[in-house]
């Protein structure tokens, strides 16, 4: 077997999930398993408990929410990218939900996985916070909503307790001008430095630990973004600065 | 579970990959295993009849689903599927290691754009390794599958889902972009 020894759980409701959550030690949630799955199988991730929420019914909306868009738990990115929904409220989120992998991952990721996994080169992340999203988040202990300023910690971390399933993200309308602009070796890669714009506002991805806001006069100031194979801290910044002539230049 | 048209039990063991429950558990080895890491494509198989990751996924996630794969693409064997048919006929491959994943992979982007753009070609297939071709021949044979399927399947409403939406990818190349009108 290539994944490390866990034990499974497929729960059926979003109260068993929380509860599962709520009583196991070291537990993971798995959604669209397109971040997890990985990390399983080269065991750089080895959880005591899997919670699959796969078989949790009722979890995969898309709807308008407060002028906005939510979207639910078990909402794939793919069913994001062809919803009119989307298309006609948030066109930003559809347009970024493009750029994150290919079909065939986007078929079964989700746009909560892609948040709660705060990879810090993610599209989604920068884009709800560029708009001044929130999530969900719920445990047995109650509901909450985390605003997107509040949500991302670092590296793969977010202010998510391990005892709580996001439910659900919501995107406002988006405004206009909008853009998201991004550099990446290959198309599906991982992004090596990108920008979303909404309106007035600007977020920065893959220069630092999270998402960052920032100002288009200036946008790399204050930034140290890591160095790679793939690129430079040097060249990171010239790509934020082109990308966000270009995105407001429109 | 059922996998090309057939039940079969979940494997026991919750750790059980898709991908080696099919080549292992079922001797499906049409189903191919590179990077085991969702970036090689040469283990997609169809879920529910939508291309995913068989690495990516546990057997028993598949539990209750459908499940095709590269030997369940032309039931009987005695006439290819029109995918395959293309591959065939334009060379789409040559060691044919990466070849079960871009058919199936390509059966879902041509149920998704019967009618593909060069650009929606190239994105198709984009998420599938090739270390033999250069990808002329197997965007070629991609182009050959939709017309041989074409007769298959119903006209497309004038206003079809595709190719409406204004925030379509400007390029398909390293950069992305969308933006608006
Ligand atoms: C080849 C490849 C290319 C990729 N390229 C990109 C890319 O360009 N841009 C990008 O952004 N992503 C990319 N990804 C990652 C992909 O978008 C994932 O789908 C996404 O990051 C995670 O979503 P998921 O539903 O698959 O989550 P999972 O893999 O199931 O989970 C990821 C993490 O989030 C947690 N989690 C998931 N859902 C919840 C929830 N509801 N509540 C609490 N915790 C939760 C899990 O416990 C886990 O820690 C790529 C993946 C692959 C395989
Ligand atoms: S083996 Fe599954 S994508 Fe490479
Ligand atoms: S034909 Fe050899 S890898 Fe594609």
């Amino acid at each position: 077997m290539k994944p490390p020894r866990f034990e499974y759980h497929a729960p059926s409701t979003v109260e068993e999930a929380c509860a599962l959550l709520a009583s196991l030690e070291d537990a993971k949630v798995l959604a669209g398993g397109q971040s997890l799955m990985p990390l399983l199988n080269f065991r750089l991730a080895r959880p005591s408990h899997l919670v699959d929420i796969n078989r949790v019914g009722g979890l995969d909306r898309i709807y308008e929410r407060d002028g906005g868009v939510a979207v639910q738990a078990l909402a794939r990115q793919a069913a994001v990218e062809d919803s009119e929904l989307v298309a006609r409220a948030c066109p930003l989120l559809s347009a970024a939900v493009r750029l994150v992998a290919h079909r065939v991952i986007r078929n079964r990721g989700t746009v909560c996985g892609s948040i709660a996994h705060s990879d810090p080169a993610s599209e989604l992340p920068a884009v709800l916070l560029a708009l001044g999203g929130h999530v969900v988040a719920r445990s047995k202990r109650g509901e909450r909503r985390i605003e997107a300023g509040e949500l991302f910690a670092g590296v793969f971390e977010t202010s998510i307790a391990p005892d709580e399933l996001l439910v659900e993200a919501w995107f406002p309308k988006s405004p206009k001008p909008f853009a998201i602009l991004e550099e990446s070796r290959r198309h599906g890669d991982f992004a090596l430095a990108g920008v979303v714009r909404a309106g007035d506002r600007l977020a920065l991805f893959g220069v630092a630990p999270t998402p960052v806001l920032a100002g288009a006069k200036d946008p790399a100031r204050g930034l140290q973004p890591s160095g790679d194979l793939e690129a430079t801290p040097e060249f990171r910044l010239h790509l934020v600065r082109v990308l966000t002539d270009k995105a407001f230049a429109a | 579970m059922k996998v090309n048209g057939f039940a079969h039990p979940a494997p026991s063991d919750p750790r059980r990959l898709l991908s080696d429950h099919l080549r292992h558990d079922l001797g499906l080895t049409g189903t191919h295993v590179g990077c085991e890491h969702g970036v090689c494509g040469c283990c997609t198989v169809l879920l529910d009849g939508a291309p995913v990751r068989s690495c990516l996924m546990l057997a028993v996630q598949a539990e209750g689903h459908d499940v095709t794969t590269i030997e369940g693409l032309a039931p009987g064997g005695s006439q290819l599927h029109p995918v395959q048919q293309a591959f065939h006929e334009c060379h789409g491959l040559q060691c044919g290691f990466c070849t079960p994943g871009f058919v199936m992979s390509v059966v879902g982007l041509l149920a998704q754009h019967p009618h593909p753009t060069e650009e929606q070609v190239d994105e198709g297939i984009a998420g599938n390794l090739c270390r033999c071709t250069g990808y002329a021949s197997i965007r070629r044979a991609v182009t050959r599958a939709a017309v041989l399927l074409a007769p298959l399947t119903p006209d497309p409403s004038p206003l079809g889902g595709e190719g409406a939406n204004p925030a379509d990818r400007s390029s398909s190349g390293g950069e992305g972009a969308g933006t608006s009108p």
